[in-house]
């Protein structure tokens, strides 16, 4: 189970988010993510190995070319992301039913 | 064939609130987009509001500020004002998915002194997990690349020696 906050932080970064919403159709080598990409393919094989130590994509050797692809076991990342969520929307709920009380 | 089974815990929040547990629930259901968080909407629209229908099998979408809808979930259990189950059907890729339910259970219980406790379940967070492989396997599987491909060679076979 990869660490959700390492996660989170590695998505915290906008290239490495674009970089890991480009693998989401699939499997992809490094010069074909880094196409189009504001930034070097150098960095972008940097962000690939920030999202592959947070457990987020995996990859593999395919002759000289690496592949990388979404790893499904990066679950942790939605576990954390919806523990967030809940812990958000339910202060708003204490708000509501407590803040509104008597004002219907 | 199978790989190990990574099952996340389930997402356990527990929240107390002033009110009767009537009031709660009532809050919670039926007034459920006067709180939800407006940054969390899944249609191309801004989130205009949010509707849970009362009933067993009711749907669960929200409304976009151009008047569409978007399809969250359903409602699984009701039963006012103890308890409802819902079912979260977004997907990892925070699209509808009909066929994926994660399941989150919101109960009520009475405390005392007016106040309500409010603990909510949402679990079968692995199912998200279990959507990827059912998507890999289709497209591994016989009536996915790997049949196309087969018939595909067959066809150029059978060209090559006609």
């Amino acid at each position: 189970m990869p660490n959700a906050a390492a996660a989170l932080a590695a998505l915290a970064d906008p290239t490495r988010r674009q970089i890991f919403e480009r693998l989401a159709s699939g499997p992809r080598a490094v010069g074909e993510i880094a196409r189009g990409l504001p930034v070097t393919r150098p960095a972008v094989s940097q962000h690939l190995a920030v999202l592959k130590s947070a457990g987020l994509v995996k990859d593999q050797a395919a002759g000289t070319r690496r592949i990388y692809e979404i790893d499904p076991k990066g679950l942790g990342t939605i576990r954390a992301w919806i523990d967030q969520f809940w812990d958000t929307a339910l202060a708003s709920f204490k708000d509501e039913v407590e803040g509104t009380k008597g004002k219907r | 064939m199978s790989s190990p089974t990574i099952r996340p815990a389930p997402v356990r929040k527990s929240i107390t609130v002033k009110a009767d547990a009537a009031r709660a629930f009532e809050v919670f259901t039926g007034r459920i987009g006067s709180w939800w968080p407006r940054t969390h909407c899944i249609a191309a629209s801004p989130q205009k509001d949010v509707v849970l229908e009362p009933k067993v099998g009711g749907r669960w979408f929200e409304i976009g500020e151009d008047g569409s809808q978007c399809n969250w979930g359903k409602v699984l259990a009701w039963e006012p004002p103890a308890r409802v189950l819902l079912a979260w059907q977004i997907g990892a890729d925070w699209k509808y998915d009909p066929d994926l339910i994660t399941e989150v259970e919101v109960t009520f219980t009475p405390i005392g002194g007016g106040a309500t406790r409010v603990d909510l379940e949402h679990r079968n967070l692995e199912r998200f997990g279990d959507k990827i492989e059912t998507v890999r396997n289709a497209i591994d599987s016989e009536g996915g690349w790997t049949g196309i491909l087969k018939v595909y060679a067959a066809a150029v076979e059978a060209g090559a020696s006609s």
